[in-house]
């Protein structure tokens, strides 16, 4: 049974909105030449391949329901738990818990305890893990050939399918170009086409080999070892995957109202209107915003102690948290646009053709619309792409100081938070720490470099 | 070396057969996504010593690459593709960078056309003359402050000794143009470029910035390349003309003798596109008709405020008490020098900018009293044409879409097809073709765009169009077209014009009537060819005295 969480509806409610207006932006040729600008950068088609890669994640990973299963007395029936189609997928890599940390690709717990032997006698050693290799009778001689030879086969699983996805672009683009099979081909290999096509097979292929890799490993390693309480860390980092995601976006959901509306407000009709809307955000500017945020999530946290039937599962309270989270953040960060916005629109205000539509009798609402938002738009959409991977590395900080997503919630802020009290063991526990670096890392780079492309094709100062 | 010996110097050099500076076959072109677009191609010519060369051409026939190729100046995607630059006997373009920039400011001086952005806003105007002293003649402290203050003197700025430690921002644009001049001849150059010294100026400031030129290059005897798009500054100045089209120079020759008999169509093309005053002379005398616009002691001032509290302390009076009236189908210039309140009383009666005094009657009716939408409404039946074609037009719509905006506003219950027929005739109507519609400004020529806004505005027929320097921004030949789609269109659909100009010339060539602004006020008003043969106040009579004399009458210069 479908039971989509109140961040689900409002990401997919974005996703849509982005929909609309690549839609709409299709027809417009001042809107699509930009885009275009953007299409033949080659660190830019590679960024939002691999963007969209960690988009699918959060896509998967936000469509929740109940799961069915097979009551006692042979019905079907839902579960109370709500998980997602990601979770579902990931089904054995989300259940094999082991007891406590394991390193990546180990065999054994990271821990010593009391192992009974089969003679009865009792051993203090590193005990095997339950899931982890647990397939090899002799770990210390067969794992290497079996991690080789598991890892081949994902990786011919992933290459199968990029065989098919790479000649659905070459048939497609054969199909565009009115060219042949084999013209298109040449084209693509050689590099010789429009957009660096040869640079986003290029990247697909790493991306569909690694997961293919990762995915048949995972099934009996664990390929990023696991945590404290045993869960394997490569699943946790997939599951984060959607709350930075959701972060990065919901918050620009939150502060494009604000920084839009009053900063144009402001810049338009000046006087006390943008006396007021500067007074509102020097005001919220000087207050530290970690204090506003703490605050904040203080409030909720009472708020939700006060009405505890209405948050019954740990899924709901830790999904509101991460909303209310979304919201505060986009109430401290407004501030920066709606300044360069206010600014902009000063300027605008004066241009000519703001003073003919006002002197054609245009109404003041429309001038707004159809003269200054659309010439400001270019700002928006630099600032939107530059905050993105700001935004997701405060997640992490605020998870750091306690007043980030819930506890229970995956997030790399927590897998950080986490790890670092483990840093100072011997053995060093570094594997959760490193997960979460690569992955943000990863998806931090794509997002400025795809950012760098957006500003550079729609800055109207940078156009050669 | 100071100005004297070096005028000496050059006097004791007999005058040789080389020249001082020779350009043969020069090619540039520019890098555009991947293409080469000539911009130069193949020009030759030379200056003298001590002589004054004028190159003159419209924009975009590539007058102004072909003196920063001479400097090396080149913006990152130009190329220079061929030919020779002497400068004496020295092969400037087989220089090393170092060698050259000894050249540029020792040898070679250049002023550009606008004096606020090639000075340097952060540095007093005595520091940015001293950096050129230093680098050029090694000229440092006491020595430097003497010599900078001997060249603000010769420049003709008043009171040198104050002006040397104030900033750009605190001078007009001419004192700026005359200290960017005082720069060019600290390393006292053997030829000095001009490149449009006075377009961004004033015609009174103008005619003094062309008398100064000229007596500097009498008194150094250096030589001066002056660049430009205006005859009347070339018929004053130059020894020798040039004429650019197209990256060619389709005309060289004596300034006499060009201005005698031009030989090039292009160069005749030229001189019949300039305005010139006489043009009000044969010109049937309108007779008044009933008054469509009048305006009654119309005021707009700025409060200057100060202290914390913002106190106003006092008023800029932007337009002071101007009373005026606007016939049906009758054209008033309003003339002045910029800051003069022209546009803001332009701006003012469209109810552009608040006012703060008078009353502005249109078509029998007290305009300013009105409200809501009878106000939108009415005020739509004036409308205005701006100076420039770049700006007035949103970058993000069609042609078609901006063309109809004021169709959607004022009758929302028009259908799709009667606003697109409707767009179409008036495309057609200023001479652009119907499938213009679904183009987007940028994709038009300056000229063109003018008549995308022409056509805007006239879409909600109105009655009185106020036209705010329509032509100040275009090239003499497309001016004309301009000027010509103007009248034909006031004589069509009997329209009223108020024409807001600097430009005596256009003023002739278009109105019935002329007022005089002189700061906030009319200083004088009558018909055209009254003010501009028999001016009445001095202050008019200063206007026409800066007018090129080129430009006063076809009989006086005329090729023919």
């Amino acid at each position: 049974m479908l039971k989509l969480l109140w961040t689900d509806i409002l990401f997919f409610i974005l996703l849509a909105g982005f929909v609309v207006l690549i839609v709409r932006a299709r027809g417009r040729e001042h809107l699509r030449r930009p885009w275009r600008k953007v299409a033949r950068s080659r660190s830019a088609v590679v960024s939002l391949v691999i963007l969209l890669a960690y988009l699918f994640i959060a896509v998967l990973d936000s469509i929740h329901f109940h799961p069915r299963n097979q009551g006692e007395n042979g019905k079907s029936q839902y579960q109370a738990e709500v998980i997602s189609v990601l979770d579902s997928w990931m089904t054995p890599i989300r259940t094999r818990v082991e007891k406590t940390y394991s390193a990546p690709f180990s065999s054994y717990a990271y821990a010593k305890e009391m192992i009974r032997q089969p003679d009865g006698s009792q051993l203090w050693d590193y005990p095997r893990l339950q899931y982890g290799s647990a397939h090899l009778a002799d770990p210390e001689h067969e794992k290497t050939a079996d991690i080789l030879a598991t890892g081949m086969k994902g990786l011919g699983e992933g290459g199968l399918i990029w065989l098919l996805s790479a000649s659905l672009v070459i048939v497609w683009r054969s199909r565009h170009d009115r060219i042949g099979l084999a013209e298109s081909l040449k084209r693509i290999a050689l590099g010789r086409t429009e957009i660096p096509w040869r640079a986003v097979l290029l990247t697909l292929f790493l991306i569909l080999g690694c997961s293919g890799m990762l995915g048949e490993l995972g099934l009996r390693y664990h390929v990023l070892g696991t945590d404290k309480v045993g869960e394997d860390v490569f699943y946790q980092s997939l599951k984060s995957v959607r709350t930075g995601l959701l972060i990065g976006t919901l918050t620009t959901f939150a502060t494009l109202p604000l920084a839009l509306g009053l900063g144009i407000l402001a810049g338009y009709f000046r006087g006390w209107v943008d006396d007021v809307i500067q007074y509102l955000y020097t005001t919220l500017n000087s207050i530290p915003g970690v204090l506003l945020i703490a605050a904040a999530m203080l409030i909720m946290q009472v708020y939700m102690a006060r009405h505890e039937d209405e948050f019954a599962s740990l899924a709901l309270r830790a999904d509101f948290r991460l909303l209310f989270l979304c919201l505060i953040l986009g109430m401290t960060s407004w501030t920066g646009l709606c300044r360069l916005l206010r600014a902009e629109t000063l300027k605008l205000r004066e241009m000519e053709y703001v003073q003919a539509a006002r002197a054609l009798g245009v109404r003041q609402g429309v001038i707004l619309m159809r003269h200054i938002l659309p010439n400001v738009f270019h700002l928006v959409l630099i600032s939107v792409a530059l905050d993105f991977s700001s935004l997701v590395l405060a997640e992490a900080v605020l998870s750091y100081v306690n007043i980030g997503v819930d506890p229970t919630m995956e997030s790399w802020g927590n897998m950080i938070n986490g790890a670092r009290l483990e840093m100072a063991r011997d053995p060093v526990v570094w594997w959760s720490l490193a997960a979460a670096f690569l992955f943000m890392f990863n998806l931090v780079l794509a997002a400025n470099l795809f950012a760098d492309a957006v500003r550079d094709a729609f800055d109207p100062r940078r156009a050669e | 070396m100071n100005a004297a010996s070096d005028a000496l110097h050059a006097k004791a050099q007999p005058e040789t057969a080389t020249a001082l500076l020779s350009v043969s076959d020069l090619h540039v072109s520019f890098r555009q996504s991947a293409e080469l677009i000539p911009a130069v191609s193949g020009v030759s010519f030379h200056i003298d010593k001590g002589e004054t060369f004028a190159l003159v051409g419209e924009s975009g026939s590539g007058k102004s690459v072909t003196a920063l190729s001479v400097l090396r100046l080149l913006p990152h995607n130009g190329r220079i593709t061929g030919g020779r630059v002497n400068l004496g006997s020295t092969d400037l373009f087989g220089l090393p960078e170092y060698a050259m920039s000894a050249i540029r400011g020792l040898r070679i001086g250049i002023i550009f056309q606008d004096p606020m952005s090639s000075l340097n806003p952060v540095m007093t105007v005595g520091r940015q003359i001293g950096e050129a002293l230093r680098l050029q003649r090694g000229l440092q402290g006491k020595a430097s402050r003497t010599r900078a203050l001997e060249l603000l003197d010769h420049v003709g700025l008043p009171n040198p000794q104050r002006h040397l430690d104030e900033y750009p921002h605190q001078l007009s644009g001419g004192m700026r143009q005359r200290v960017m001049i005082a720069i060019a001849l600290a390393g006292e150059p053997d030829l000095l470029i001009a490149d449009e010294p006075t377009t961004a100026l004033d015609v009174t400031i103008q005619a003094q910035i062309l008398e100064l030129l000229e007596r500097l290059k009498r008194e150094s005897g250096m030589a001066l390349w002056l660049i430009t798009h205006d005859l009347g500054i070339v018929a004053e100045l130059a020894d020798r003309v040039a004429v650019m089209r197209a990256g060619k120079i389709v005309e060289q020759s004596g300034s006499e003798r060009f201005f005698e008999k031009p030989e090039h169509p292009y160069s005749r093309e030229l001189f019949t596109a300039m305005p010139r005053l006489d043009a009000c002379l044969n010109r049937p005398e309108t007779q008044g008709s009933e008054p469509l616009l009048v305006v009654e002691d119309f005021k707009i001032h700025y409060p200057i405020k100060q202290g914390i509290f913002q106190r106003t302390v006092d008023y800029v009076r932007a337009v002071d008490g101007v009373s005026f009236s606007v016939a049906q189908g009758e054209t008033l210039a309003l003339v002045g020098e910029s800051g003069c309140g022209k546009t803001t009383l332009g701006k003012g009666i469209l109810n552009l900018i608040e006012n703060s005094g008078g009353r502005v009657r249109f078509d029998g009716s007290d305009i300013t009293e009105l409200d809501g939408e009878e106000r939108r409404k009415r005020y739509a039946e004036m409308q205005i044409v701006f100076q420039d074609p770049y700006s007035s037009m949103n970058p993000r719509m069609v042609v078609g879409d901006i063309i109809e905006e004021g169709l959607r506003a004022l009758h929302p219950a028009m259908t799709e097809t009667e606003r697109r027929e409707r767009v179409e005739d008036l495309l057609q109507g200023v001479g652009l073709p119907k499938e213009a519609r679904l183009r987007y400004p940028h994709e038009f020529s300056g000229g063109q765009r003018q008549r995308i806004c022409i056509a805007r505005a006239l879409a909600v027929d109105p009655k009185l169009i106020v036209c705010d320097e329509p032509t100040s921004a275009l090239d003499v030949s497309v001016q004309a077209q301009i000027l010509r789609l103007l009248r034909d269109l006031r004589d069509r659909r009997h329209l009223s014009y108020l024409f807001i100009t600097h430009d005596l010339a256009v003023v002739a060539e278009l109105a019935d009537r002329v007022a005089v602004m002189h700061r906030g006020k009319i200083v004088e008003m009558g018909v055209t060819r009254q003010v501009l043969f028999e001016p009445a106040h001095p202050y008019t009579r200063r206007l026409l005295q800066a007018v090129p004399k080129l430009r006063l009458s076809k009989a006086s210069a005329s090729p023919r």
